[in-house]
């Protein structure tokens, strides 16, 4: 049983980065939209963004 | 016309010298829309970002400052063949917003650390049959507490903080049982651990939290939407007023921007878009959007005018008022407050239900803990036991029962047509028993409409239309429209206050007023058929015609009140209109019961008689005179053409020119209410059930937390029905 001293910590950080990245992807405002997120998941292209010189 | 809106009220500094600005869109439905715009906008030279969001139906632009003129957005956008509108985001939405995302935040880590301890809790389950040794048991519990603990500080925190306004109110909601039980499940459950006792409820009890919340969230969504697509709305009627930023110069400026002070120019055919006194300029004016009559008032130095008022025939010049010292705006904010406080009586369904839950479920627990005393057991497993009773009927059922139901049905009356503005609307108007309507804008169409295009050839309406194209007098303006004319005839002039004239085809041509057009006779035999009309005359030649103009009823209301009638609900107009108009629509309609001339203060003692009578009454209507009324009645919606304060006040508000959307709301809500009881019963039922386990002490946590799931589940099948099927 000594194999819980690192599984269980392990679980457990696995879970925590999980969580940091459902909060990333809330602040990032990836829920605001959702009708338009299932669309673009299936869309031909990127709409080309043309930043011109500067990048 | 666009074009010439000063868009700098709406221009927002993105920093790094980028402008921000954000558009609501009409017509965006698909991706394909969604992409022809982003694709398009982008292409602009030093756009930086160009981002469709869907289910708002708006569009954020971002642009290097300094090089572009955000008009070009909105004809790149009329190009493409969308109507876009500047607009900004209300108070009320972005709290809305916030709330939406705050819940999402705590649903999120309740849902992460539920999904971590069942992890920890299956081992548990399942080792209490087999050979888990005591320590380990023990290990695993101290960890689910670990996570649980926090987590639930966290994320139940919106159930702890209603809990305790309640209770400071001396009232009882929902969320006291509900948070008694979180309280206690992980008070004891952390006792038991310290006692290496062999059950712990870390698991459901933050499974409890995370359903709730789940429920919680869905309902803040949909009010979020509603509130969206209601901030849309009003950046869609686009209301400018035309300022003077100087003595001379006049510009077009969004109505936002209006300060208390300005001076607005009113030229005839506009709707006014601000309150205020006018300075200059005399005209009749049109106040049916505010006072239900539909007979043109005059306005001269010194009248007030409010929003909503259109003028009809010549120019005023207003200073804008923050509160007017008109006295019909004074009275009606009086009457507002009153009605308004009045209305905070109502007791919602839950309320009622917790109020009779809370009690009894804390008694059975208190009776279990005597029992268990007298029957001999030791005070600790007694009290062990009454907490189980407490925890198994803390139920997520309950606390999604009503609001699971409200989310499907304001999805389902949103597709309809159905903006619902109060939470709590759907229980109200399942309720009403009377419906009283206004006339003026709620049954008839705010917009003017001629109603003798069948007597008339059809070769003289479209030339009257053709003619109609050049003036701007709103009487004119019906004709031009309801002619359906899109090409204005040649070399055609206006006489202020009369009418328009011009030649065609060698004869003179006019359109205007009856003795303008020599047409007295005409209108004198119109005018006795249909006293309410405005009439407007045509002549060519010879040839002489009279049209009468007037606000139209609604297409569907007669079939609207019949099916109310059907449904079993009084039907009656109140209306602050002249008799013989209000006469003429009840007898088209098939209404008995009508009251005329009806005053803000008399709407209310009419509800408030019915009240006493023990009518629930739903009010529908639009005018600034209405608004006390509908902030008054037990429930209220007003159709989108209402003014502002109106649509603030009403529980609903229904969009198009079909009035068929008061009856659906009334069928939904009905269907919507019988759900949200039936799920209240399925909860009860579930709590009959598993109580006697409780009280026997058998429930495990394995039990409590496949039986709180289970009942979630069908709490939440049972509302799904309220969708679809029926609400035609």
């Amino acid at each position: 049983m000594e194999v819980l001293v690192y599984l269980v910590p392990l679980a457990l950080a696995l879970g925590f980065v999980g969580l940091l990245g459902f909060l990333w992807s809330l602040k990032s405002g990836q829920y605001d939209d959702l009708d338009g997120a299932a669309w673009r998941a299936i869309a031909d292209d990127e709409p080309a963004n043309d930043q011109g010189p500067s990048k | 016309m666009q074009a010439d809106i000063d868009f700098s009220h709406y221009l927002k500094n993105a920093g790094t010298g980028l402008i921000h600005l954000d558009l609501a869109v009409e017509g965006i439905n698909c991706a394909g829309c969604m992409a022809k715009i982003e694709r398009n906008l982008s292409a602009i030279p030093d756009v930086t970002s160009a981002r469709v969001n869907l289910t708002d139906s708006r569009l954020a632009l971002e642009w290097k400052a300094g090089a572009l003129d955000p008009a070009l957005f909105v004809s790149r956008l009329a190009e493409l063949g969308f109507k876009a509108y500047p607009f900004e985001r209300d108070d009320a939405e972005t709290l809305e917003a916030q709330r939406a995302q705050g819940l999402l935040r705590r649903l999120g880590v309740a849902a992460f650390a539920a999904m971590n301890v069942m992890m920890l809790s299956i081992p548990v389950w399942s080792g209490n049959v087999s050979d888990m040794l005591p320590e380990q048991r023990d290990f695993f519990h101290w960890l689910s507490a670990l996570i649980v603990l926090p987590a639930a500080a966290y994320s139940a925190q919106p159930f702890f903080s209603s809990a305790l306004s309640a209770l400071r109110a001396r009232g009882v909601n929902m969320d006291v049982p509900i948070s008694i039980g979180i309280v206690l499940a992980l008070a004891t459950s952390v006792i038991e651990t310290i006692n290496h006792a062999e059950h712990a409820y870390f698991d459901a009890a933050i499974m409890l939290i995370a359903f709730l919340l789940a429920g919680r969230y869905l309902d803040q969504n949909m009010r979020r939407r509603t509130r969206a697509f209601a901030g849309n709305l009003a950046a869609l009627k686009a209301e400018t007023a035309t300022k003077f930023i100087s003595a001379t110069e006049i510009r077009t400026v969004p109505a936002a921007a209006i300060r208390p002070g300005d001076i607005v120019l009113l030229r005839p055919g506009e709707r006014c878009a601000v309150d205020g006194n006018v300075i200059e300029g005399r005209s009749e004016v049109d106040q049916s959007l505010i006072t239900g009559e539909t007979l043109p008032a005059m306005a001269a130095p010194g009248s007030a005018v409010f929003a909503g008022t259109l003028i009809r025939s010549g120019t005023l010049r207003v200073r804008a008022s923050a509160a007017s010292g008109g006295t019909l705006l004074d009275e009606i904010s009086r009457l507002l407050d009153h009605a308004l406080q009045a209305r905070s009586r109502y007791l919602r369904l839950a309320e009622r239900a917790s109020r009779l839950y809370a009690p009894v479920v804390h008694a059975t627990a208190f009776l279990t803990l005597l029992g268990w005393l007298a029957y001999g057991a030791t005070f600790h497993d007694s009290i062990v036991t009454a907490i189980a009773v407490l925890i198994i009927t803390c139920p997520c059922a309950l606390g999604l029962a009503i609001p699971a139901v409200q989310t499907v049905a304001s999805g389902t009356l949103f597709g309809s047509g159905v903006l619902l503005n109060a939470g709590d609307a759907i229980e109200r108007i399942a309720e009403v028993d009377r419906v009283i309507f206004d006339k003026t804008g709620t049954l008839t169409l705010p917009e003017l409409d001629v109603t003798n295009f069948a007597s008339i050839p059809d070769d003289v309406i479209e030339l009257a239309g053709r003619l109609a194209l050049s003036s701007r007098h709103p009487v004119a303006a019906a004709v031009a429209r309801a002619a359906g004319a899109a090409a204005p005839l040649p070399g055609i002039e206006e006489d202020p206050g009369q009418g328009v004239h011009g030649y065609h085809q060698g004869h003179p041509i006019r359109l205007g007023r009856p003795s303008f057009c020599g047409a007295d006779s005409l209108a004198n035999e119109l005018l006795h058929r249909d006293p309410e009309a405005s009439v407007v005359a045509f002549s060519h030649g010879d040839t002489r015609h009279v049209f009468a103009v007037r606000q139209k009823l609604r297409a569907d209301a007669a079939d609207v009140v019949s099916g109310l009638e059907r449904l079993g609900l009084a039907v009656e107009i109140v209306s602050g209109d002249r008799e013989p108009a209000v006469r003429l629509a009840a007898e088209t309609l098939g209404i008995h019961e009508w009251r005329a001339g009806v005053s803000p203060v008399d709407k209310i003692a009419r509800i408030e008689e019915l009240a006493r009578q023990g009518c629930k009454v739903l009010m529908v209507g639009d005018g600034l005179n209405d608004a006390p009324a509908l902030a008054a009645a037990h429930a209220s919606m007003s159709p989108v053409s209402a003014t502002h304060v109106s649509q603030a006040v009403a529980d609903a508000v229904f969009l198009g020119e079909r009035l068929a959307p008061v009856r659906t709301a009334i069928v939904v809500s009905r269907k919507a209410l019988r759900l949200m009881r039936q799920n209240l019963w399925l909860a009860v039922v579930y709590n009959v059930l598993a109580v006697p386990i409780a009280i026997a002490g058998l429930v495990t946590p394995l039990i409590a937390a496949a039986a709180m799931s289970g009942s979630s589940v069908l709490v939440m099948l049972n509302a799904m029905r309220a969708r679809g099927r029926g609400t035609v």
